[in-house]
């Protein structure tokens, strides 16, 4: 009788070899559902709004980096058409100044980089143009971090990213928009 | 001599699946938690430009999300053609952004309000006028922590 019984109690047990299956499906649909949503894309501050016009500051030509795209995304910098492929490396020279030449910027704290689109401007050029800026930038500032403290400037305290940050501070002014190509 | 049961063999015990399960709802529970419904359907084709110098963002919670972009065939007779504004999960105005920022920062509490950002999700398509009403719009409502969403540039310019 005792032996029948313990007999008994081992076939109670409930099956939970299909557990497994019910589980897989369940984890088959979230696998297949899940998006996981990363977000990434480029910070940016905008200037806070102001209803004043704002001060009408004269500032020396040579510490200004000009960059128009118009409403055919083509560039123009400095007077001069030129590809966005060129725009990273002549915006380090620019910021850089690094053999003091007189046509630019007399020192990286007074370069300012303004960018100027028309309301006909496709975005996707205006962000590789934007892009190309901060870009530069970047790189400005990964290599001051490699010279001053040896390391990338991602890698940096907040004090040593401050310090290069503020000896390159990022000026991007986006003037107003023209409009000539808006289309309809 | 053998400390071994003669004939041991016969009942050689089976690998136990028991704990399979747990090892499943492992993996189920963690998928449950990182599965976010998409809560919104977009009436408009928005993929967003490629670039190179992306930071990601932190914690959803504090991200609003503004969508630009062409209204997608179904909404076509509905909306037309040119470049619209979704927010939430309906085409809106310009005008409806201030109270639509207002709506989501009720949502969080005050003391993380100041690193509230908002995505701009806009098609690499659509032209900078509209971007731009937006992007006045935002500064306007004193909302100016952007971020120009973007996806990961792989090949060169």
């Amino acid at each position: 009788m005792a032996r029948v019984r313990a007999k008994d109690r081992l076939k109670n047990e409930v099956n939970a070899g299909s557990m497994a299956d019910i589980a897989f499906l369940l984890l088959i649909f979230f696998l297949v559902t899940t998006t996981i949503l990363e977000d990434s894309g480029i910070l940016v501050k905008l200037p806070e709004w102001s209803e004043e016009p704002p001060e009408d500051v004269r500032l020396n030509t040579r510490n200004i980096y000009s960059v128009l795209v118009n409403a055919n995304n083509d560039l123009l910098v400095r007077k001069t058409p030129m590809a966005v492929r060129e725009l990273r490396e002549d915006t380090k020279l620019f910021i850089t100044n690094p053999n003091n030449d007189p046509t630019l910027s007399d020192s990286p704290k007074q370069a300012i980089v303004s960018l100027k689109n028309d309301r006909g401007t496709s975005y996707n050029a205006y962000m590789e143009v934007y892009n190309e800026l901060r870009a530069a930038y970047n790189e400005i500032w990964d290599e001051q971090a490699q010279i001053r403290y040896g390391k990338n400037y991602d890698d940096c305290t907040k004090a040593e990213q401050k310090g290069v940050r503020d000896d390159f501070p990022l000026v991007i002014s986006e003037a107003e928009s023209t409009n000539f190509g808006e289309e309809s | 001599m053998s400390k071994f049961k003669p004939g041991g063999k016969k009942d050689e015990p089976e690998v136990s699946t028991a704990s399979l399960p747990d090892i499943i709802f492992m993996l189920l529970f963690f998928f449950m938690v990182v599965t976010v419904m998409r809560e919104s359907e977009l009436k408009i084709k928005v993929k967003t430009p490629q670039a190179t110098e992306l930071t990601k963002l932190q914690e959803k919670s504090l991200v609003n999300y503004i969508h630009i972009g062409r209204p997608t065939k179904n909404y076509q007779e509905q909306y037309g053609t040119s470049p619209k504004i979704q927010l939430g999960d309906k085409i809106s105005d310009i005008e409806d952004i201030p109270l639509f920022l207002e709506n989501h920062k009720a949502s969080v509490p005050e003391k993380l309000q100041f690193k509230i950002t908002t995505s701009l999700k806009v098609d690499s398509d659509v032209t900078m006028g509209i971007v731009t009403d937006v992007k006045e719009k935002l500064r306007k409502s004193g909302q100016v922590k952007v971020n120009y969403s973007a996806k990961k540039r792989t090949e060169d310019l």
